[in-house]
This record gives C-alpha cells, sequence and structure tokens, in this order.
C-alpha cells in the first residue's frame, strides 16, 4: 500500500545557492538534532578504538587517552568474525541477484503477458504481503528442517531469494514504459525473452537498483531467520555473529563495538555512495517499519 | 489500491479472439498461439510465485493448523482443538507480554509519527548545510538491530554508558536504564527512533513536495502568516499520509522482537518481553509449536483488527489514505 500511495522520494538536490542568504534559524534546531543522530555512531567508532581498560574504568572518560585497534585484533583474532562477513556476502549477494531477476521476470509477466490465470495468481501474490513474519517463523523452521535447510546458509538467502513487494515494485514500473517501444521490437521479428532482455530491461535500472538496496538492507540485517534456523557458528551470519556476543563477551565493549563497526560500516558507505537511491527505497518500501 | 487491477492495456490489442472467447471457436493457429501465451507467461512468473507462495500462504495454513494441535517437534502431533487457544488467553504471562507491547506502541508510534513530521518540515528547506543534515538523520536507518541493539547496551550501561556519563556530570543522579524495569522499554522506544525517524520523514518529505504552491501561495495572499498556513493548509493535506504512516507504524511495533532480542532478552523481570517475544520464547525454548502458532494467530488477527479499525476512523474522518 505504501508503493502506490507514494510513487517517488523526496527531491533531494538542493536548488541553486543564493550567495548571501540570510543566516536561517532552522540551523539552531537542525543543527544540534543532527548532532544528537551522530553521537551514537560516534561512541560507537570511538569506543572501538578505545583501549580495553579505559572502557571499564569507572568514571569512564568521554574521550579515550588514545587510539588503538586493539577492539578490531581482539575480533579478527578471538572470534570468527571474518568467516560471518564472508556469509553475511554470500547470502546478500545471491539474495541481491536471485531478487532482481526472479521479480523482474515476474514483475514484467505480470504486467505485460497475457495468459490464463494471471490476475489470480497476482491477486495471490499481494495478498501474501499482509502476512506477517512472526507467523510463518515456526512452520518455515519446521519446513527448513525437513529439507536439511537448518545450520546451512541457505536458511539465511532462502527467505530473500524473491518478494511480493519486489514483483510489485517491479510490475508497477513495467506498467509505466510505453508499450510502443516493445511493438517496434516484435515486428522486428523479436520473441518475448529477447524484447524482455534487450528492450525492456536496459529502461529498468532504477526500479532494480530499488529492489537491490531493499534486498542488499533486508539480507544484510536480517538476524530472526538466521536466528531461527542457524546455530552452528560456522554457519552464522555477521548480525546474528555480534548478537551472540552479548552472551559470551559481556563487556569486552572495545570487541563488541568493533563487531558493530564491521557489521554496519559496509551498509553506512554504501549508503553515503548513493544517498538519493537508498531514500528512495525507504519511500518506497516501508521497510523496517 | 486501484493500480493493482487496472489491465493493462498496452498490448491487448494483439491478442487473437477476445481474453475470454472460448477455445473450441478459435482457428487451430490461434488456439496454438494461446497455449504458447499461457506457457510463456507461467514462465515468467512462475519461479518467484513458487517460492513466495511456498514460503507465506503455505506456512500461514500449516501454521493454524499447528496451532490446533499440541506438538513439540517429536512425539506425534495431538490435535487439540481450541485448547492452545484457551489456554494462551488465561495465561498471565501472555497478557503481560500483550501490555509490555502495548506500552512500547504508545511510547514509539506518537513519538516516531511527529518527529518524522517535524523533521521532515526542518529539512524541507534550501539552507546551507541542508545535506550534511538531511546525512546525519537518515543514515542510522542502516544500522542493524543486532547493532542498534548492542549499542544500545553500551550507551546505556549504567556504570560505563555515555548516558550516565553526562548525567553525572550535570550533576545528575545515574539511571539504571535497561536494568530498570521501569525504564527498559523507553530505552528500547528512543533508540528504535534512533534508527526508524528517517523512514516517517522521508514519507513526510516527499508528501511535503506535493502540497500544491498555490495554495500555500493563496494563503500567503489572504494574509495567512506561516503558523497559520501549517495548520490550516499543510497539515490537512498531509492526513492522508499521517493515516498511513501512523498505520504502518503501529504493525510494525506490534512485532517488536529484534530490538528486544539484541538488549535486553525480555528482562529485566520481564518488563520487555513482548507478544512476538513470548511467542518466540514458546516455540523455540519450550518447544511448545502448538502454543507458538496459536499466539502468532492471535497476533496476526489483533494486528487486522487495529488497521481495519484505523481505517475505518479515517474513512469516518474523511481521510482518504487507501
Amino acid at each position: 500500500m505504501a508503493i502506490t500511495s507514494l510513487g517517488r522520494g523526496p527531491r533531494m538536490e538542493a536548488a541553486p545557492h543564493h550567495p548571501k542568504r540570510r543566516f536561517s534559524l532552522w540551523h539552531l534546531v537542525l543543527a544540534p538534532v543532527a548532532l544528537l543522530f551522530v553521537i551514537p555512531f560516534a561512541q560507537m567508532l570511538l569506543a572501538s578504538l578505545s583501549p580495553a581498560e579505559e572502557l571499564v574504568k569507572f568514571p569512564p572518560p568521554f574521550v579515550p587517552s588514545r587510539l588503538t585497534f586493539d577492539g578490531f585484533v581482539a575480533l579478527f583474532t578471538q572470534t570468527d568474525a571474518v568467516r560471518w562477513l564472508l556469509n553475511s556476502t554470500i547470502v546478500s549477494v545471491i539474495s541481491i541477484a536471485s531478487h532482481v531477476v526472479l521479480c523482474s521476470l515476474a514483475g514484467y509477466g505480470f504486467a505485460r503477458l497475457q495468459f490464463k490465470g494471471r490476475n489470480v495468481g497476482f491477486f495471490a501474490i499481494v495478498a501474501t504481503i499482509m502476512i506477517p513474519t512472526q507467523l510463518l517463523m515456526i512452520p518455515t523452521y519446521i519446513m527448513f528442517s525437513k529439507l536439511g535447510l537448518v545450520n546451512t546458509l541457505a536458511a539465511a538467502f532462502v527467505p530473500w531469494l524473491a518478494s511480493a513487494f519486489g514483483i510489485f515494485l517491479m510490475r508497477q514500473f513495467f506498467l509505466s514504459i510505453p508499450a510502443e517501444v516493445e511493438e517496434a521490437a516484435a515486428l522486428d521479428g523479436a520473441n518475448r525473452l529477447q524484447i524482455f532482455l534487450r528492450v525492456v530491461l536496459p529502461l529498468a535500472k532504477p526500479a532494480m537498483t530499488t529492489l537491490a538496496i531493499f534486498t542488499l538492507l533486508s539480507s544484510w540485517n536480517d538476524l530472526i531467520w538466521p536466528l531461527i534456523a542457524i546455530n552452528d557458528d560456522n554457519w552464522f551470519t555477521v548480525q546474528l555473529g555480534i548478537a551472540n556476543f552479548q552472551g559470551t563477551r559481556r563487556t569486552q565493549w572495545e570487541l563488541l563495538m568493533a563487531g558493530n563497526v564491521v557489521a554496519t560500516a559496509p551498509l553506512v558507505l554504501f549508503f553515503l555512495f548513493a544517498q538519493k537511491q537508498f531514500v528512495q527505497t525507504m519511500t518506497m518500501s516501508g521497510l523496517k517499519g | 489500491m486501484a493500480t493493482l487491477t487496472e489491465t493493462p492495456k498496452a498490448l491487448r490489442t494483439r491478442e487473437p479472439g477476445g481474453p475470454r472467447g472460448s477455445a473450441r471457436e478459435m482457428p487451430a493457429g490461434a488456439r496454438k498461439r494461446r497455449g504458447l501465451n499461457n506457457l510463456t507467461g507461467w514462465a515468467f512468473v512462475a519461479p518467484a510465485m513458487v517460492i513466495i507462495l511456498g514460503l507465506s500462504i503455505f506456512p500461514a495454513v500449516w501454521a493454524f493448523i499447528l496451532s490446533l494441535q499440541k506438538w513439540n517437534g517429536f512425539a506425534p502431533p495431538k490435535l487439540v482443538g481450541g485448547a492452545n487457544y484457551g489456554k494462551l488467553l488465561s495465561d498471565e504471562e501472555f497478557w503481560a507480554a500483550v501490555s509490555h507491547t502495548g506500552l512500547y506502541v504508545l511510547l514509539f508510534v506518537p513519538a516516531s509519527v511527529l518527529a518524522g513530521l517535524f523533521l521532515a518540515v526542518a529539512l524541507n528547506r534550501n539552507i546551507a548545510l541542508i545535506g550534511l543534515y538531511r546525512t546525519a538523520i537518515f543514515v542510522p536507518f542502516v544500522a542493524s538491530a543486532a547493532a542498534t541493539g548492542i549499542l544500545s547496551t553500551y550507551l546505556f550501561s549504567p556504570q560505563y554508558g555515555l548516558a550516565n556519563n553526562v548525567l553525572r556530570s550535570l550533576g545528575l543522579p545515574a539511571q539504571g536504564w535497561l536494568e530498570d524495569p521501569s525504564q527498559a522499554m523507553l530505552v528500547i522506544a528512543i533508540m528504535s527512533l534512533w534508527g526508524q525517524a528517517a523512514f516517517t520523514t522521508v514519507i513526510y518529505l516527499a508528501a511535503l513536495q506535493d502540497v500544491p504552491n498555490d495554495l500555500l501561495e493563496a494563503a500567503r495572499i489572504d494574509g495567512a502568516n506561516r503558523w497559520q498556513t501549517f495548520w490550516r493548509i499543510v497539515w490537512p493535506e498531509l492526513s492522508p499520509v499521517t493515516v498511513f504512516v501512523t498505520i504502518w507504524q503501529v504493525i510494525g511495533a506490534l512485532q517488536l522482537f529484534d530490538l528486544v532480542y539484541t538488549t535486553t532478552r525480555g528482562g529485566p523481570l520481564d518488563a520487555t518481553k513482548t507478544i512476538v517475544y513470548y511467542l518466540w520464547e514458546k516455540a523455540f525454548k519450550a518447544l511448545d509449536f502448538g502454543g507458538g502458532s496459536a499466539a502468532a494467530y492471535v497476533l496476526f488477527a489483533v494486528t487486522l483488527l487495529i488497521t481495519i479499525g484505523m481505517v475505518l476512523y479515517a474513512r469516518s474522518r474523511k481521510l482518504e489514505a487507501f
């Protein structure tokens, strides 16, 4: 429902700069608020670079006396963090590839092809948006264990291979492409798959980017599926790995925060490079809501 | 939802015969072509459909069957009818979980909607550094629940955390935060807000940019000040979006689990044990698959009722959101 009411993200580009602009009083509001949002990240980074003994000193200093990589060294030598990062990367890459391919195909099918059962099929897909994850946890766990997926990486990526949101998004996009584009190719004797691959798909890059970001955020940050289906730490994703530290490394703050930095940094960097596309994705998806 | 039912007019004209024409009246070539069309269509949609339906509708039905059974995953399941639901509704722990979830909804939803509105209004202007402000407010959105949870336990650690450090240096008494049953849910709501304010903000930002300029112009000509313009013109224009984000945030808040798992694990003294945490414990700690499924269905029903209730309320106030 988010998608129909909100076609696009807010415009992010600033209008041309006026040299003699008055100082806006909004700075007095925005600067402290922005600072408040940055402080948790800053603390995380600072703690990850602090000497261990200063993090458990009472009262703790606001700024460490020196910076050290001890936290990261501990993280990479005492735990399987490298392995978990690799696992998460594999999970996200498979999820994104599958999600973009399958949802583009299905979105195009529902938007442009005539076939028996199309409307019923599409309705069934849309109806699944209403079903909450919690309802699916238990039977999915049983299903995974019957299929031998428990304690494998597949348990983490199978839930993200395709989604109703993805199909919906791609269908909306394909409906917006003028049919003339395809008709010209059809007259030249191209078949459906050729039209789709050579003519339609190159136009769909913005929608596919949105979908890829959605899948990246969902699969990389997912906790509940790996949590229920993976308890062998060889197959932990990085999120499950750091979540598990809490039981075992309670006040090793430098290690905990290094783990946090490592688990968060890839997405933060992606965000900084492609903020416009991320904001677009957030507007379209109601993710994390 | 109008867009869901509209049929694309694009390629319909090239269909041989009407879409509902019977196969018997068609020449053999057209029949064959149509068979091919069906095959092509399904080839495009089937792979995704199998995965989605297999991972949603099929387990949803299975969960309902499970909710009528007594089963621990090992012994043969026993059909018990509505007994799981009866037990659930007479379980004090369940009602405690309902009230903890309700508290979180009340703390989080109004705050996230108002914060989104306020931040969107603040960010919807062309001043210096605006890009920096936007980035700072949006970037926590990509932090995972696991990272946010661990970060919360650090920031709000009674001994070593920044929160108490600031209080102490201001000469104020230190707090228990996540270790105090009366404050733990508040801390979780604050950290959820940190991670999710970006969502309501971008939605309101998009909506603000859709408010017609001539409306604002007309108000200005009529002598309305900015405050009046906002509440009389802009706010009513935003009301469909407000209804939408409120419903969306309520649905999300009712399903709180990840942040509880990564901060308090339901504690202290069960003060943050939410409905989903309760059902997760029931299913995966106590291996009561029937009871857990019943709890999941009750949550689903409550979510549906609240959503329908809010949509009807919005309709009665003539706020067209859907």
